[in-house]
């Protein structure tokens, strides 16, 4: 691995701020929340408790939603809010 | 065909659980971060007037009494009214911060709707304790939008609102139409599942 990569690597880790760490566990945390949800209960999913499910049970699965929730914030709302952090500091 | 009420329920969570984290967000970073993109200030606003466009089709479909239908019509019209409200203080139209009082008024009117509505006592069903838990958690935490209003920077108020709407989110997650709770559930309220 190039040192100069390492080196750049290395210096954009050391720049990150507490309040840009806080902005980017939010969505894995949020995801990592689900899953454990879903271990916990996994009757709450169709797919692994397919027995008596109908369309909307296959449809809403609570567990996911939040996974989906984690993902959407991570993917949409984080990256921004940190580049305007890192443009700040 | 409309789907079951507990699953109408957990939708509303998602989109709660998205409002929390769009508002924690905005609370570890600060307004003036935060408003630094145009299209973000008015994230959360916009969701909240979604939110209560989308509680008038559940008024319509989910009325099993005249104190369900008012109560979540009660909550429609407190949402849009927030959310309007604090779509015109981003755009600039209203300029007082006490404007933030129209938050906390949705959320203690949401609140006594939910403990007014509740005709059962807590332990009736899983369905009548989350009702109980939410409608005083609502009411409680309309302090912090009151806090917001006094201390717009104050760390404390905007973390404990976002906060506050991710306990609601879990709530309504955790809302099955018949599930027993603690051991104790009437058999009026039906078959445990």
């Amino acid at each position: 691995m190039s040192t100069d990569y390492v080196g750049r690597l290395e210096e954009r880790i050391a720049r990150r701020t507490p309040r840009m760490v806080a902005i980017e566990a939010i969505g894995p945390l949020t995801m990592l929340g689900g899953v454990v949800w879903a271990i916990a209960q996994p009757y709450r999913l169709a797919f692994l408790h397919p027995a008596g499910k109908g369309f909307y049970d296959w449809l809403v699965e609570p567990p996911l939603l939040v996974i989906v929730v984690g993902i959407v914030f991570a993917a949409l709302i984080a990256p921004g809010i940190v580049e305007d952090l890192r443009g700040d500091e | 065909m409309t789907p079951r009420a507990e699953i109408v329920h957990w939708l509303f969570a998602s989109g709660i659980l998205l409002l929390g984290l769009i508002l924690l967000a905005e609370a570890i970073v600060g307004q003036e971060i935060w408003r630094r993109r145009r299209w973000r200030a008015y994230l959360w606003p916009s969701l909240a007037f979604m939110i209560g466009v989308l509680l008038w089709p559940v008024s319509v479909f989910y009325t099993n009494s005249t104190l369900h239908m008012v109560a979540h019509a009660s909550w429609a019209e407190m949402a849009m009214i927030a959310g309007g409200a604090q779509i015109a203080v981003v755009r600039g139209k209203l300029k007082s911060r006490w404007w933030a009082l129209t938050v906390s008024g949705a959320m203690a009117v949401s609140g006594a709707a939910f403990l007014i509505h509740e005709q059962n006592p807590w332990f009736f069903s899983r369905a009548a304790f989350l009702h109980h838990v939410l409608g005083w958690v609502l009411l409680v935490t309309a302090i912090f939008p009151i806090g917001q209003a006094v201390k717009p920077r104050a760390f404390v108020f905007n973390a404990g609102f976002a906060l506050t709407w991710v306990a609601v989110a879990v709530l309504l997650y955790c809302d099955r139409d018949i599930a027993p709770i603690f051991g104790h559930l009437s058999p009026l309220a039906g078959i445990p599942k």
